[in-house]
Formats: C-alpha cells, structure tokens, sequence
C-alpha cells in the first residue's frame, strides 16, 4: 500500500498548486497608487451610496471631460459605505465620499473624518444644502423624499382608487390593513426621514408618534431596506410601499402598474453630500472631482433623477405638476436631528421593534 | 534500542510541531486578531475607553434583545430540526434504498448552495407571495417574517446537512446488518440499533453545523424576514444602522455562543470510540422492499421538485422581459450594466472562487490531519479544534469589519494584503472552513491508525504518508473540500461587501446591488450564471470522482 504510485494524483495536485502560484503572482502585480500633485490625472477612489445606473454615467460624463484621471467607485447602500468608512478611519482607502446621505456625512465629521472644502460654484448652492461651517464639511447635491408607490390593480380590488391616497392620513383607512410596507428606520435612511419628517409634521413630542400608532395598525410589515417597499409595490407584495420617489419612478418607467404619490402636507426629506476624506496626503485630483460634482453638467444628470437638486433649479416633475418640488419638503432642524437619533430610533423600536 | 525510538519520537516531534504552530500561526493572523480588534470594543465606549462590561448590560436591559435572541433560537431549532432531518431520510433514499435515479436526486439536491441565498428569497416570493404561483392555487402562508426566514434557512441548510449523512451513510459496514437479519432484527429496528449509531457523530457534527448557521446568518432576515428580529439583524442594525460598531461587537460575541457550545460537546462524545473502517467491512445488500422505496422516491421527489421550482422562479424572471408585467422572451438581461462591474465580475468571482478552493483545500487537509493524526501535544491540538469550530460561528459582517481594522491598520506587517483579492480568498477560507474541516475530519478518521504506526516504525517521514497515503485515500472528501469552497465562495457575499475593491468586484455583489435596486431581471440572470458554473465544476468533479473509484477498482481486481 505504501508503494503505490499515486503519479496521477501527484499531478493533479501538482497542477493545483502550480495554478495557485501562478494567479497568486498574477494578483502580486497590482496597482500601484503614486501620488501625484497634478490636479488633472492620476487615479481616485470615490465612495458612494447614488444608484449604480445613475453613478456609472456619472462617472462616465466626468471622464470623458478629465481623460486623464481615473475614477475608482465603491458603490453600495448609505449603511454599508458609512459603516466602511467608519471601519477605515484609520487609515483611509476613499479619497471622496459622495452621493451619501448628509445625516451619514455628519456621523462622520463628528468623527474627524472630513476634510474642509470650499469646490468651485459653492456660491450657487442653496444654504439649507451646506454644512454650517466655512469652508464646508460637507456640500448637498440632491435631496430625497417620501413618497408612496402604489400598486394600482391591487388598490382597486381593495375599493380604492388613487385619488383617495393624497396625504398621510389617507394612509390609515381601515380597508389598508395589513397592506403598507415601511422601511425599518434603524437600517434605512429613507425610513429615518420619514419617520422625521411625521414628528416634524405631527408633533415632536406626542403627535407624531400618536400617528405612527395609528398607521402601526395597518403595517404589513417593517423591512431593511429603502427601496425595497417600492419594488415590492411594484411586485405586487404590498399595495402601498412607503420608499422614496426614485425607486418608484423607475419602476413605473420600465412598467409596473405603480402610482408614485408624494404626500400633499409635504415629506421627509434627507439629502445627499458629496465630501473629502481627511488624509495625509490628498489627491489634488480628487477635489477636481468634487468641483465637477457641482457643476452645471453634474446637476443636470442628477436632475433627470431627482426632481430636487441643491441650486433649488429644476423642471417640471412627475408628482409634482402643481408646485416647485421644494417647497414640498418639510422643515427640518439637522441639529435637532443629529442630537435625538439615538432617542428618536429608541423609541421607535421600543413601540414597533419586532 | 531504547535511545533509538526515542530518538526518532524526537525528531517527528520537532517537524509535527513546528507544523502545527505554523498552522496555529496563521488562525491566529487571520481569524483570532482580526476578530479581537472588533470584539475589543464591546468593552469600549465611543471615545474608547475602557468600560468593561457596561455595554453588555445595556444590551440585555434592553427589551428587544429578549425578543431577538429568542427569536433567533427558535428559528435556529426549527430550521435545525428540519434540515437534520429531511438530510438524513434524503441521505438514506440515495444510500440504503433501491430507489431510482439516484444520482439524478444527488445532483439536484444540491442545487440550493449553488444559487446565492438572495435568489432563493426571490425564488420563495415567486411561489408564496402575494402574486406567487401556490398562493395563486389558494394556499397561502405568511411569507415575510418568521416562516420565511426558516423556510429559506431550511433550503440553505437541507443540501448541507445531506451532504455530511452521505458521505457518512455510504461507509457502511454490511456484516452488522447481515447479523441483525440472521437474528430476526425487523428492518425498522434495525435503522434505530445500527444506523443511528453509525451516523451518530455525524448527527452531532451535523445540527450544529444547520443550528450555527441558522443563527448567524442575515441575509435571509434582512430580505424576506421583513420586521422579525434576530440577533443576527441586531448585528446589520447596530453596525450599518446606528454605526455602532461597540454594541455590534457586544452582539457579535453573543453570536460566538452555539460554537463554544459546539466545541463542549465535541470533546465529550468524541471521547467516544470512533467506527473506523476496518478491512473485514463487507459491502452493504440492500434488501427489497416496496413499501420502503415508494415512500422514499415519493419524499425524494417533492424535496427536488420544491427545489426545481427555485431554479424556475429565476429562469422566469431571467428570460422575461419585466415579470410578471411583460412576459415577452427576451436574452437582453444577460447583457449586464457596466455599473455593476458587467460580465467581468462573473469571471473575478471564477478566479477568486478556484483560489480560494485551491488554498483552501491544502490548508484544510493539513490542518484537519495535525489535528486529527497526530499523537503529542494535546493541549495545541485541543486549540486547533476550538479555532476550527469558530469560523462557522461568525457572521461575515463581523470577519468584513474585523479585517478592514485589522488589516488596513498601517503598521500592520499584513497591510500589503489589504484591497487585494488576497484579502477576498483568505476571508473567503476564513468563512467556509469549519464544514470542509468537519468533512476532512471525518474522511481522516476512517483511516485506519495503522498507516501512522507503520510509517513511524518503516522510518517514513509523515509528510510523506501524507501525500502517498493519506491524501489519495482520502481523495473523495479532498474533491468534496474543494467542491465546497469553489461554490460557496461563487454566492457569499457578507464579508465581501466590506472588502472588495472597485478594480475587483465579484458577482454575488453585483447580484445583491441589482437585487436592492429592483433590477430582479438581471439579478436573476447572474444568479442562472452561477449555478451553471457550479453545475460545471460538480460534473468535472463527478467525472473525476468516476475515473477515481474505476482505478481503485482496476488496482483492487
């Protein structure tokens, strides 16, 4: 038995080994990241939470202006790019944050982590869209709203028609009983600014959560994810899915049998930010990123998505063929905001945790 | 004479134990500090500080952790029960029944572990959803929440435990069950006095390997679990919601539980005497019975048939235009948008995933054999077994954030690794390891201990045996160990989010963005992808394991 000339199988593990070294010194050639102080080339590693459709032709349009420099993009929820940048504090892989929610951008200036940037244009961009300090910690690009999506031919079997979803309170009718999803506002940005946006419109201290009671009753469910009650509206899982407009939109543009309503007493609303990472030595290139992030051309590709942009400019959307989409957003106090998350996400899992 | 062995003791000891710290080394350096680097802040505050146990006590003041840790355990046990036991009776029909097409249901019965777990929660919705095909027949479920996590646990879990029963159920000693006939046993007793023990450590391995991974996995929860709360989401919550990684590391060390647990009871039964296969054993008759088979293919058949439908539910959406608005066929979704990383992320995810089994593979074995085969140095080999159950038990969040703070720390001698696919693979082999080992282990211990004897005393290094002896002998559950690590490294995706790379995406990633931005249509065609590919490698494997078991034969006549 010990004799045996095992020679086939001495091959194959022979060969597994050999292929092993050789993708390993394949890998072992990476990139090489050298500095340079040329403002108009070199390569830059972009964080950021915009929808991949959206990003890629993004990045796409600032290439073809700035050939020379390459744009490396980390894409991924709001949650998983701030939880990785927080993870990386130390010694940081991103060169720009961006397109990320601005309640994010403020977890992680409290941190240290933002590097003061005045990009060219600022002067354009409306004070509500800026972090207070001068230069900026942190600058806005677009803002996001509530909004419901509802799944039409579902509605009308309940005796439903659109029109008689317009505003929250529309929402508690007794006939929509278990049949609205809301993101989970410990894990969604879209349910935080929701959840906001009711204590704003309803009462901070009593009113809002009276409502959110209310509305409670006819909960289908709480989920993970922002987008998420769009598509399943669209699906047909749910009738009313509580997400933001874009999701919805694009659902009702590729088909779905969706309405996207945004609520008549006005919406919560958080935006996205683009900022610079504090590091030793930043990339020139990366702050011409961020000036081109808020260029006139930048805006306008943002603005085909979002009827909001941070110049307060914009067309005539769907949703909103009566007002400015602006003046739809509700006040809101990010100091406020920022020092109650904690109690605000407290209380909430205390009264709807699962 | 007495100088002599000694001597010999003496020299084998030295290379077994520079072996074996080498290969406690590198648990060290990949598993033990990155995970303290997390976990060490379950004793910090923000600022960090040390706070000792303050945060632990703030997480159990809490209400809802009540909540969710019973939740977690009552999904975990409910999956566990099931999966055990629908592995074992799927196990058995293959094994010990004459059913038909077995190798058909052998090969199907894999196919959950080949299509990432986001696809079985769209697979899930399209058959009980509100729109889905069996709810549309008039039976309907409450999909979202707590049946759906178990039920897509179950299916995750199912392949996994059927895999350790078959290879354990196949090894059977036919001269018990001759015996037990001649004595008049009835069959039925027979499976309960001869075939339960047989598979008894593998029962063990088996709902701990189900229990552990249905309570530490999020992905089911976090897609179809809707507001139901386990630990695990507390964990997604706390890290990507509140940014709060010190009570993310104060869940995560709660999730560390059914592993400890796991490693108590290991070293009480493995006291036990293991059924070695000795030369005497004798090939297994099956005997003829109607009754046994009908109800066997029948159970076999609805298993497979559930699973199909999966596979169906992906395929609709895959060659659809927009399900289930536009059901005109269409090819278009397989032409991926760039912004996911395209086509290009299916092919990073082949060479990462032949990596990652490749190394994987060799570590296991050797890690598995210096553990197992080895005689001295108790204490460092009971360590070996403890790190080898840890793995399974964490959640690839807290691997992603452990070795983002870990290995991006500058003075870090391993930094160079960091935002490499190296980083990817070793993460990868981090994750899967404990079932390969358990696997490795079990092939390990049907070797009988003589080859060691021999060897020792003919004077041949073990390094030698090992690759002459034991390696070939165990060259099913070496394709298996790799088979293993090539597929689940094609669909995981907890640990990579945290750590790819734009240069370097993979396709399981990809999936789950198009899945979160509603493009079901092109998640479902890389999901198809996939599997073909796993579906690929398992017919290689097959077709080797064939060729193997000829040679064995041509080499025994």
């Amino acid at each position: 038995m010990l004799n045996l000339k095992n020679n086939w199988k001495m091959k194959i593990i022979s060969l597994f080994i050999l292929a092993a070294v050789g993708v390993m010194m394949l890998v072992g050639c990476g990139d090489n990241n050298g500095q340079s102080d040329d403002p108009l080339s070199g390569t830059i590693t972009v964080y950021t939470a915009i929808e991949n459709v959206l990003a890629g032709r993004l990045v796409e349009t600032f290439e073809e202006r700035y050939p020379n420099i390459t744009v490396n993009l980390v894409r991924d929820s709001t949650g998983v790019i701030t939880s990785r940048l927080i993870a990386e504090a130390n010694n940081p892989q991103a060169d720009v944050v961006w397109g990320t929610a601005a309640s994010s951008l403020m977890v992680l200036e409290d941190m240290g982590m933002l590097e003061p940037f005045a990009p060219t244009g600022l002067e354009r961009i409306l004070p509500l869209f800026r972090s207070d300090l001068n230069p900026p910690t942190w600058v806005g690009i677009t803002a996001w709203e509530t909004a419901f999506i509802i799944n039409i031919p579902e509605l009308e079997a309940l005796g439903l028609s659109v029109d008689d979803i317009r505003c929250y309170e529309d929402l508690l009718r007794p006939e929509l009983q278990g049949n609205i999803i809301m993101p989970n506002p410990a894990s969604s940005g879209t349910g935080f600014l929701t959840v906001v946006g009711l204590l704003e419109l309803y009462g901070r201290d009593g009113g809002g959560w009276d409502f959110m009671e209310n509305l409670h009753l006819n909960i289908q469910d709480y989920i993970h994810s922002g987008a998420g009650p769009a598509n399943m509206a669209a699906a047909g899982e749910t009738v009313i899915g509580i997400s933001f407009g874009f999701p919805g939109i694009s659902r009702l543009q590729e088909g779905a049998p969706v309405a996207v309503v945004f609520p008549e007493a006005g919406s919560g609303w958080d935006m996205e930010a683009n900022a610079l990472i504090r590091k030793d030595d930043i990339h020139p290139a990366a702050r011409t990123f961020l000036n081109w992030a808020i260029s006139d051309e930048a805006m306008a590709i943002y603005n085909e998505a979002f009827p909001i942009i941070a110049t307060g400019e914009g067309g005539s959307y769907y949703g909103f063929e009566n007002q400015n989409p602006v003046d739809q957003l509700i006040g809101k106090d990010f100091v406020w905001i920022a020092t109650n998350r904690e109690s605000i996400l407290a209380e909430w899992e205390r009264r709807f945790g699962g | 004479m007495m100088v002599l062995v000694k001597n010999r003791l003496a020299r084998f000891s030295m290379g077994q134990l520079t072996i074996l710290i080498l290969m406690l080394s590198i648990f060290v350096v990949i598993m033990v500090l990155p995970i303290l680097s997390l976990f060490t802040r379950a004793f910090q505050d923000n600022a960090g500080e040390f706070v000792g146990f303050s945060n632990f006590r703030a997480y159990f003041e809490n209400p809802s952790l009540l909540r969710s840790l019973w939740n977690t355990i009552d999904v975990s046990l409910t999956t566990t029960v099931f999966s055990v036991v629908f592995g074992f009776l799927f196990a058995y029909g293959v094994t010990r029944t004459n059913i038909r097409f077995k190798r058909f249901f052998r090969y199907m019965v894999l196919i959950p572990i080949f299509i990432p777990t986001i696809a079985h929660a769209v697979g899930l919705i399209s058959l009980f959803g509100r729109q889905g095909i069996i709810t549309g027949l008039g039976f309907e479920i409450e999909l979202f929440g707590r049946l759906g996590i178990i039920l897509s646990h179950v299916i995750f879990t199912l392949p996994q435990a059927f895999l350790m029963f078959y290879v354990s159920l196949e090894y059977a000693d036919g001269r018990l069950h001759e015996a037990a006939e001649s004595m008049g046993v009835k069959p039925l007793m027979q499976v309960i006095k001869i075939t339960l023990p047989e598979v008894k450590y593998t029962f063990i391995n088996t709902m701990f390997v189900c229990f552990t991974l249905a309570f530490t996995d999020f992905g089911a929860p976090v897609v179809i679990g809707g507001g139901y709360s386990v630990l695990a989401t507390d964990l997604f919550v706390q890290i990507t919601g509140l940014f709060n990684f010190n009570m993310g590391a104060v869940v995560g060390t709660l999730l560390l539980a059914p592993a400890v647990l796991a490693f108590v009871i290991n070293r009480i039964t493995n006291t036990a005497n293991m059924g070695a296969m000795s030369a005497k054993s004798t090939k297994l008759v099956i005997k003829k019975n109607t009754l046994r088979d009908v109800l066997f293919f029948i159970f076999c058949s609805i298993i497979i048939l559930c699973f199909l439908t999966l596979v169906a539910g992906l395929a609709i959406r895959a060659f659809t235009t927009f399900f289930p608005f536009d059901t005109s066929l269409t090819m278009a979704n397989f032409q991926f948008s760039t912004t996911t990383g395209g086509i290009g992320s299916f092919f990073n995810s082949m060479q990462m995933s032949l990596l990652t089994a490749v190394i994987g593979t060799a570590f296991v074995f050797i890690y598995a054999y210096m553990a197992e085969k080895i005689e001295s140095f108790g204490f460092l080999r009971k360590i070996a077994k403890l790190f080898s159950l840890i793995p399974m038990a964490l959640p690839g969040m807290v691997i992603g954030v452990g070795y983002i703070l870990f290995f991006n720390n500058p003075g870090n001698p391993f930094n160079f690794a960091f935002g490499t696919i190296g980083i990817l693979v070793v993460a990868n082999i981090l994750s899967f390891f404990s079932v390969p080992f358990l696997t490795a282990t079990g092939a390990l211990k049907k070797l009988d201990k003589e080859f060691e004897s021999v060897s020792d005393s003919m004077n041949v290094p073990r390094w030698k045996l090992f690759l002459r002896v034991t390696v070939p002998l165990s060259f099913p559950a070496v394709l298996e160990t790799f088979m293993y690590y090539f597929v689940s490294s094609m669909v995981t995706i907890s640990a990579l989010v945290f750590l790819y790379t734009p240069a370097f995406r993979v396709a399981s990633i990809a999936i789950s963005h198009m899945h979160a931005e509603g493009v079901f249509a092109q998640a479902a065609a890389m999901s198809l992808l996939i599997l073909l590919i796993n579906v690929a490698v398992r017919l290689i494997y097959e077709l080797t394991n064939i060729f193997y078991k000829q040679r064995e034969k041509r080499r025994q006549a």
